[in-house]
C-alpha cells in the first residue's frame, strides 16, 4: 500500500503483521510481543548490534508495537534513505531467533511487565478484557504474564513465527516522498522466499461475559475504574456515529462528561472510546478521581450515560464534535507517518483505504438519529467493571 | 527553501517571532511568559498552574463554556505547560482560522474573567494532578529529583504542594496574573502557514495596547548532591540521576549535547547497549539535557526490579564515565546524521517549531537557524567531544530512587 506525497519532506514505511495476542494459546501468552522485541535481535545477515547501528545511521524514527490483533514495525526517514531502510525493515521480518538473545531479551520483557505493574491503573484494562472476553482469545494479555514469559521456549517462538509471518498475513505500507517503482521492485525481490500462507486465526464467536473485580494496591492516591460495554465490529456502518457519540460524551473539549466531572475538578480524567476487532468490538470507559469522591463520580458518570434517553444529543453538540474530530484528522494527516499508520491499519482491518476527504464525508454524513441509535449501547449498565482501590491494613486482612 | 526567522517588537515589550512553513496546512502559536513556578509567592506552590487553568475559564464576553465551544467550533487544540522560569500557552490549528483563534487566545491571556466562584474547582483540578503524579513512580522520581537537586525556588514542581494548593485564594490568582502575565519578557512564536505582514498587523491590533513589565528578581541557581529515597510499594525501583554540564546557550553546550547523544540517542547508544541490550537490566533507560537559566544538568532515568537496582546504578555510572575513553568515529557520525535528520522531521511540525523558537528566544535572546546549529554539530570531532567530557567529567551526582529499597550513590560520587 503506497500513498505517495511528492511534496513531503520525509517518507514512512511499515510492516503490518496480522498477528497479536489473540493468536496465542494461553500458555504462549505474550509471544507476539516478545517476538516483536526479538525481531531486532539479529537476522541471517545482521547482528543485533548491526541492526541498532544501522537504524541510527539512517537517522530513522523507528519503533514497533503489538496489540491484540497486530504487530507493527515502522521507520520514518529522509527520502534518500528509502532503499536502505526498506532493506533493513524487510530483512528484520525473518529474524534468526537465537537462544542466547532470547534468554537475554526475556529479562527485558519481565522488566517491561514490572514497569506496567507500577503504572496506573495497574493492569485494570487487561483485567477488564479478561473478564469481558472470558475464554475467547481476545482475553489474552498482550505482554503475557511473568509466568508465561518465563516458561516460553525459543522453539515455540520459532514455530509461531513460521506460522504467522507469512506473505498472506503481512502488509507493507508507505507514505510521503516515496520512490514507488523502486519500492515495489525491492519488496518483490525480498519476500519471494517467505512462507506463503499463515495458520488460520481461530475466531470463535465472542460471548461477552459480565464480571466485576477489584484490584488492591498497597498505596494509591487515586481511585481508578474501567468499564466495558459490547460495541461494534470493524465493518459496521455506524462506526462514525459511535465515534461522534463518544466525543459528545467524554472528549476533552466541550463534552457532557467534561462539564459534569472535569471542569469542576471532581475527576482527574474520564474517557470513553470504541475498540474494534475483526469480528466484534467493545466500548471502554475509564475514570480516575479521589478515592473519597468515587461514589459521587461514578454516580454522575452513569447519570450522564443514562441521561441520553431523556436528554437526546442536540445538533449543536453533534456539530462541535464533528468540528473537533474533523480538525484533528486534518491536522494529523499532515505527517507522513500518520498517513502510513492510517493506510496500514485500515487495510489490515477492513481491506480498504479511504482518503481523508472520504473519511470526512462519512463523518459529516452522520445524523442525530444515527448517534441516538448508538446511545442505546451505553444507556445499559456496563458488562464489566474493574476498580483499583487501596488495600485495607494488613491487620484487617488477616482478621478477615 | 531557506529557513527564515522573522522578528517584530511591539511597543509594550511583546516580541512576535515568525517561522514561515508554507508547505504546511497548519499554524501553531506559542506564548512564552515569564510566569513559571519560581515566580510563585512563598507558600503558594501550585499557583502558576492554577492561573494557567483559570485563564481558560472565560474572557471578554464569553464564559468558560462559550470559550470552549468557540475553540471546538474552530477546531483549535490548545495546551499549556508550567515550567520553572516560564510558562507556555499555545495552540495548533488549520491556518485559515488563525485570526479568530489568536483573538480568542489573546483575550484569555490579557483579559481573562478569572471568576471567583470557580477557584474551588481549580483547586480541585490542581489537587487531582498532584495525586495522579503521586501514583506514577517513573514521573515521581523526576519531580523528587528536581525538588532535591535545585535550590529554592528552582526545585518547585509544576504540580505544587498540597499545602500550597489549599492556600490559593482568588486574590492570589488575580495578583499573579497581574504581575506575571505582562508583555515585557513575553514572546509569541508563530510557525507554519501564515503571511507575515498580515500576522504583524493582526498582532499589533490585538496586543498593541498591552502594557506591563515582567516582575521578577531571580537568585542564582544552586544544586545539591547526594542521594534521596522515596519509599514506594512498586515492582521496580525507579532511579533518576543528575550531574552538571554546560547549560543551553553556553559556548560548550553542543559538545555536551553530543555526549548525551552518544549516551542516549537511539538504539545503538551506549546506555541502551550496556544497560538493556547486553545485560537486560531495564526496559527503559535514557539521558537528556536539562537547563534552568545558566545551570545545565544531564538527567538520567532507569527502571529496574529492586534486586537489580544496585547493579543498574553501577552500570549507569560506568557507562557515563566510559566517554572518558573516547567516542568512536561511527558513534559521532550516527549522532550527526540523527540530528540532521531530526531537523527535517521538525520541518513537518508547526507545533515543534513554534515551541523551539519561543524557547530559543527566551533562553538565548535570539533564534539560531537550523543551518547555524548544523554548523555547530558539524564542527564536533571525536577529540573535541572527549576533551570536553574530560574538562567537565562528572564526579558529583544527585540521585533519587523511588521504590521499596533505598539506593545510595557509591562513596565519593555524592559531593564535589
Amino acid at each position: 500500500m503506497i500513498l505517495r506525497d511528492p511534496a513531503a519532506l520525509t517518507a514512512s514505511f511499515g510492516w503490518f503483521v496480522a498477528t497479536g495476542a489473540r493468536d496465542e494459546s494461553p500458555e504462549m501468552a505474550g509471544v507476539s510481543h516478545f517476538l516483536e522485541h526479538m525481531v531486532f535481535k539479529g537476522t541471517a545477515s545482521r547482528s543485533a548490534d548491526a541492526i541498532n547501528r544501522e537504524l541510527d545511521h539512517l537517522g530513522a524514527h523507528s519503533n514497533a508495537y503489538t496489540s491484540e490483533d497486530r504487530t507493527v514495525f515502522y521507520a520514518s526517514v529522509i527520502p534518500e534513505c528509502q532503499r536502505r531502510v526498506v532493506d533493513l525493515l524487510t530483512d528484520l521480518m525473518q529474524p534468526s531467533l537465537e537462544a542466547e538473545q532470547f534468554d537475554l531479551e526475556r529479562q527485558v520483557i519481565l522488566e517491561e511487565i514490572a514497569m506496567y505493574e507500577d503504572q496506573p491503573p495497574y493492569g485494570a484494562f487487561e483485567r477488564a478484557n479478561e473478564l469481558f472476553f472470558g475464554t475467547h482469545p481476545l482475553a489474552t494479555r498482550v505482554l503475557g504474564t511473568a509466568e508465561t514469559v518465563s516458561n516460553m521456549t525459543v522453539e515455540q517462538m520459532r514455530q509461531y513465527h513460521r506460522q504467522r509471518y507469512t506473505r498472506d498475513n503481512m502488509i507493507f505500507a508507505a507514505s510521503g516522498m516515496v520512490d514507488v517503482d523502486d519500492l515495489i521492485e525491492q519488496i518483490e525481490g525480498m519476500v519471494q522466499d517467505w512462507p506463503a500462507t499463515a495458520q488460520v486465526r481461530p475466531a470463535p464467536a465472542p460471548a461477552f461475559l459480565a464480571g466485576r473485580d477489584v484490584i488492591e494496591r498497597e498505596l494509591t492516591h487515586q481511585h481508578y475504574a474501567v468499564m466495558v460495554w459490547p460495541g461494534l465490529d470493524w465493518h459496521h456502518a455506524d462506526r462514525y456515529a459511535l465515534k461522534l457519540l463518544c466525543s459528545v460524551l467524554a472528549d476533552h473539549g466541550s463534552s457532557r462528561m467534561f462539564w459534569a466531572l472535569i471542569d469542576n475538578g471532581l475527576a482527574e480524567s474520564v474517557s470513553l472510546y470504541p475498540q474494534y476487532f475483526g469480528d466484534c468490538g467493545c466500548i471502554t470507559g475509564f475514570l480516575c478521581c479521589a478515592p473519597e469522591d468515587a461514589p459521587l463520580v461514578e454516580d454522575t458518570f452513569y447519570q450522564v450515560l443514562q441521561g441520553l434517553a431523556e436528554k437526546p444529543i442536540e445538533h449543536r453538540e453533534l456539530n462541535l464534535a464533528k468540528n473537533r474530530i474533523e480538525s484533528h484528522l486534518v491536522m494529523s494527516d499532515e505527517y507522513p507517518s500518520n498517513r502510513m499508520f492510517m493506510l496500514g491499519n485500515a487495510w489490515l482491518e477492513r481491506g480498504e483505504y479511504l482518503s481523508l476527504e472520504a473519511e470526512l464525508q462519512r463523518l459529516a454524513a452522520v445524523q442525530l438519529d444515527d448517534i441516538q441509535r448508538m446511545a442505546a449501547l451505553l444507556t445499559k449498565e456496563p458488562l464489566v467493571r474493574v476498580e483499583v482501590v487501596e488495600a485495607q491494613e494488613a491487620g484487617g486482612e488477616s482478621g478477615g | 527553501m531557506e529557513q527564515q526567522i522573522l522578528v517584530h517588537r511591539l511597543p509594550g515589550g511583546l516580541v512576535l517571532l515568525g517561522e514561515p512553513m508554507p508547505w504546511l496546512r497548519t499554524v501553531a502559536c506559542t506564548f512564552m511568559l515569564p510566569a513559571g513556578t519560581c515566580c510563585e509567592p512563598e507558600g503558594k506552590e501550585g499557583l502558576a498552574g492554577a492561573v494557567m487553568e483559570m485563564i481558560e475559564r472565560g474572557c471578554g464576553d464569553l464564559d468558560s463554556r462559550a470559550y470552549m465551544e468557540v475553540l471546538d467550533a474552530l477546531g483549535v487544540e490548545t495546551g499549556s505547560a508550567v515550567m520553572t522560569t516560564h510558562s507556555t500557552f499555545g495552540a495548533v490549528m488549520r491556518s485559515d482560522v488563525l485570526p479568530e483563534a489568536l483573538h480568542l487566545l489573546g483575550q484569555a491571556l490579557c483579559d481573562p474573567t478569572l471568576p471567583a466562584d470557580q477557584v474551588e474547582d481549580v483547586r480541585q483540578i490542581c489537587m487531582q494532578e498532584l495525586r495522579g503524579l503521586e501514583d506514577e513512580p517513573s514521573h515521581r522520581c523526576f519531580t523528587e529529583l528536581k525538588r532535591f537537586r535545585f535550590s529554592h525556588p528552582y526545585g518547585r514542581i509544576a504540580q505544587g504542594t498540597r499545602e500550597g494548593i489549599e492556600s490559593i485564594q482568588h486574590v492570589d490568582i488575580v495578583d499573579f496574573h497581574r504581575r506575571h502575565f505582562s508583555p515585557g519578557g513575553t514572546v509569541l512564536a508563530v510557525a507554519g502557514n501564515f503571511e507575515w505582514k498580515r500576522l504583524c498587523d493582526l498582532v499589533e491590533e490585538l496586543f498593541g495596547g498591552w502594557r506591563g513589565e515582567a516582575q521578577s528578581e531571580l537568585s542564582p541557581v544552586q544544586v545539591n548532591y547526594g542521594s534521596r529515597h522515596v519509599d514506594f510499594a512498586s515492582s521496580q525501583t525507579h532511579l533518576a540521576l543528575a550531574y552538571d554540564c554546560p547549560a543551553y546557550g553556553d559556548a560548550e553546550y553542543y559538545p555536551s549535547r553530543a555526549v548525551v547523544g552518544v549516551l542516549s540517542d537511539g538504539m545503538s547508544s551506549r546506555l541502551f547497549t550496556e544497560v538493556r541490550e547486553k545485560r537486560g537490566l531495564v526496559y527503559s533507560v535514557l539521558a537528556t539535557c536539562y537547563s534552568i537559566r545558566d545551570r545545565g544538568s544531564v538527567l538520567c532515568y532507569a527502571g529496574t526490579t529492586a534486586n537489580r537496582a544496585e547493579e543498574t546504578l553501577e552500570v549507569l555510572l560506568q557507562t557515563i564515565d566510559s566517554i572518558a575513553q573516547g567516542v568512536s568515529p561511527g558513534e559521532l557520525e550516527r549522532l550527526k546524521f540523527r540530528i540532521k535528520s531530526s531537523m527535517v522531521f521538525e520541518q513537518e511540525s508547526s507545533r515543534a517549531r513554534s515551541r523551539q523558537i519561543a524557547n530559543d528566544w527566551c533562553v538565548l535572546g535570539r533564534v539560531p537557524t537550523q543551518r547555524e546549529v548544523l554548523a555547530e554539530i558539524d564542527r564536533l570531532t571525536c577529540e573535541s567531544v572527549r576533551e570536553h567530557f574530560l574538562r567537565y567529567r562528572p564526579r558529583a551526582f544527585s540521585l533519587v530512587s523511588v521504590g521499596s529499597e533505598p539506593l545510595e550513590l557509591p562513596v565519593g560520587a555524592d559531593h564535589t
